[in-house]
């Protein structure tokens, strides 16, 4: 919540600015973000994507959600194309990222509107928090700047910004590997920040935090959505987090989309249908709430 | 019932724990279908066996072919007090010359190890499966392996032949062996690293090389300087040597004091050589646990 620090003028602009980067991305709200059709992926001939549509809309956050094994982490990996599928097109933006099987040739540059945020945080251990968020500028530097890691002093105060954004900038001379999950992870979306990336996939962004860090890391997409109106897609297992930050939810099972609509219509029943045999699962994993209410 | 201690002396007050019982699993027909379908062990075991056999066979036939016989050795005992004893007391009258022998080796050692860096890094990426496809893979690992299947002494022949006798033959041998080595244990570092980092960097729209940049070398840059201060060290032991064929170094004194029976001379110099390579050693153990 807002931190009364007694400067109501800058709470004021603050939520000023709030409200007109709303409407700017509400402007853009019909443009799809991302745009999905008839994909289907199989590894080794076990189906993990069965022609799978879906448009996600700019400035939309989305809740991706299934058992263990629905394909959720396969479906957000074939968005930014880390992974190719056998059948069927992604569209960023309006424009092809893949296409059965095919990756688009500047597929590249694509990418590096999308930042991907991953359960086990992804960073490079040895290198310090700074060059971590860095590393999200690559693509838009020449081999002969990276090879000697010559960045612009423009380019590391953007970096220490984004470090700020996520709170952690008192962090950013230490070696990433030295800070808390909950810390690393906001690297991780600081990296995305420095990307300047439009869309931002999440793959479990918060299973492998407490529940404090967890709370963060979320209320910090949720932020970063509303304020710039990012388009943030993240697969979730912990069914309350869905109900309490998204929208809107697609759930998987065996890799077909089995929902897809508002959170508040995923009741109980659907859910335990969607997880089918799974369902016990949620239970164990300390959800049995779903269940009672 | 009695209480067993644990090691710091608290007891453990469970009897289920101190009597070491586990608690049973239930064992399902799945289980037992799933046992059934092990075909694995009678043939491991055929195998360990015959690795076993094929193994003490080898032995046998590489110590006929070597001429292992504990007759001859100890004959020869009672003749090695006296040869031993013509090494004594060292003359080290021509200390300075080795000295300056003993810089030139080192010289050697230190050249030798930096050009094969330079060439084992790329081609270690190039070795490695993870990053490069296998008809890059395959050939470059051939090449590694060719180098390294010759010894240092066979290249510094090659070298001497093609560049002259003096050091720079020796500094050409080490390279090239010391790329084979090199290439290799590097790319085995780089198979092993993490793949979580680098799709990170990937996924920000990084290209091919940016990802070995940012993804690959810190992750395996402690291993890599560790392994090249090893290949160091032991290259300066082989210059020592790389002078009895002519290729520099304090090999050319040793080798000459040895041809004119000069064995005190002899002493002198490996007395120099283990006090300079232990010194080497110590400091190249110093700075590896530094980079650790
Ligand atoms: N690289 C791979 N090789 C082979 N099979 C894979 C691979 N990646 C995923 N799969 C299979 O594809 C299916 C979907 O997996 P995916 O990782 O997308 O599920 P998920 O919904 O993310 O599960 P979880 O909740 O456990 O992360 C699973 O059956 C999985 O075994
Ligand atoms: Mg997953």
């Amino acid at each position: 919540m807002i931190e009364y620090s007694g400067n109501l003028q800058r709470v004021v602009t603050a939520v000023v600015s709030v409200e007109q980067k709303r409407q700017a991305s509400h402007r853009l709200a019909h443009q799809p973000a991302v745009t999905i059709t008839h994909l289907s992926k199989a590894f080794k001939g076990i189906p993990a994507l069965q022609k799978v549509s879906l448009t996600v809309q700019t400035g939309e956050m989305v809740a991706l959600v299934g058992a263990s094994g629905s394909g959720k982490s396969t479906l957000l990996r074939t968005i930014n194309g880390l992974q190719l599928a056998e059948k069927g097109e992604v569209k960023i933006f309006d424009t092809s990222l893949q296409n059965n099987g095919q990756l688009y040739s500047k597929s590249r540059h694509l990418r590096s509107q999308v930042g991907f945020i991953f359960q086990q945080f992804n960073l490079v251990n040895r290198l310090s928090v700074l060059e971590n968020v860095l590393i999200g500028h690559l693509s838009q530097i020449s081999s002969f700047r990276s090879t000697f890691r010559l960045f612009t002093k423009a380019e590391k105060t953007r970096a220490l910004a984004a470090l700020d954004r996520v709170g952690i900038l008192t962090q950013a001379y230490k070696r990433a590997a030295l800070l808390s999950g909950g810390q690393q992870q906001r690297v991780a979306i600081a990296r995305c920040l420095m990307q300047g990336a439009q869309i931002v996939l999440a793959d479990e962004p918060i299973a492998s935090l407490d529940p404090e860090s967890a709370r963060r890391v979320m209320e910090l997409l949720v932020d970063l959505n509303q304020e710039r109106g990012l388009t943030v897609i993240t697969s979730l297992h912990q069914v309350q987090m869905v109900r309490f930050y998204c929208d809107r939810s697609v759930a998987l099972r065996e890799g077909v989309v089995q929902f897809d609509g508002r959170t508040a219509e995923l009741d109980d029943n659907r859910l335990s249908r969607i997880y089918g045999a799974a369902a016990e699962e949620l239970v164990q994993r300390g959800h049995a709430e779903i269940f009672s209410s | 019932m009695s209480l067993k201690r644990s090691k710091n002396g608290r007891s453990i007050t469970s009897p289920w724990i101190a009597e070491g019982k586990k608690y049973e699993l239930p064992i399902s027909d799945a289980v037992l279908d799933m046992q059934g379908r092990d075909r694995t062990t009678a043939k491991q075991i055929g195998w360990q066996i015959a690795f076993i056999a094929g193994l003490l066979g080898l032995l046998y036939y590489s110590a006929v072919v070597s001429e292992i016989d504990l007759f001859e050795l100890l004959e020869g005992g009672s003749t090695m007090g006296e040869y031993i004893s013509r090494y004594f007391p060292p003359d080290f009258t021509d200390s300075a010359s080795y000295l300056d022998d003993i810089i030139e080796t080192i010289g050697m050692g230190i050249w030798g190890t930096l050009l094969a860096v330079i060439f084992a890094a790329p081609l270690a990426i190039f070795a490695s499966a993870n990053l490069c496809p296998v008809w890059i893979v395959q050939p470059t690992r051939r090449l590694l392996d060719a180098m390294r299947a010759i010894n240092e002494i066979v290249f510094a022949l090659v070298f001497v032949v093609a560049v002259g006798l003096g050091p720079f033959a020796g500094v050409m041998a080490i390279f090239v062996h010391t790329t084979g080595i090199l290439g290799k244990l590097f790319s085995e570092a780089i198979e092993n690293i993490e793949v979580g980092p680098i799709e990170g960097v990937r996924a920000t729209g990084a290209s091919k090389f940016q990802e070995i940049l940012f993804g690959v070398i810190p992750q395996v840059i402690p291993l890599w300087i560790s392994y090249t201060l090893y290949r160091f060290e032991s290259n300066v032991r082989s210059a020592t040597v790389l002078g009895i064929v002519g290729a520099g170094g304090i090999g050319v004194s040793l080798y000459q004091s040895f041809r004119s029976f000069d064995y005190t001379k002899v002493c002198a110099i490996l007395i120099i050589l283990i006090i300079s390579v232990g010194l080497i050693d110590a400091g190249s153990a110093w700075l590896r646990k530094r980079f650790i």
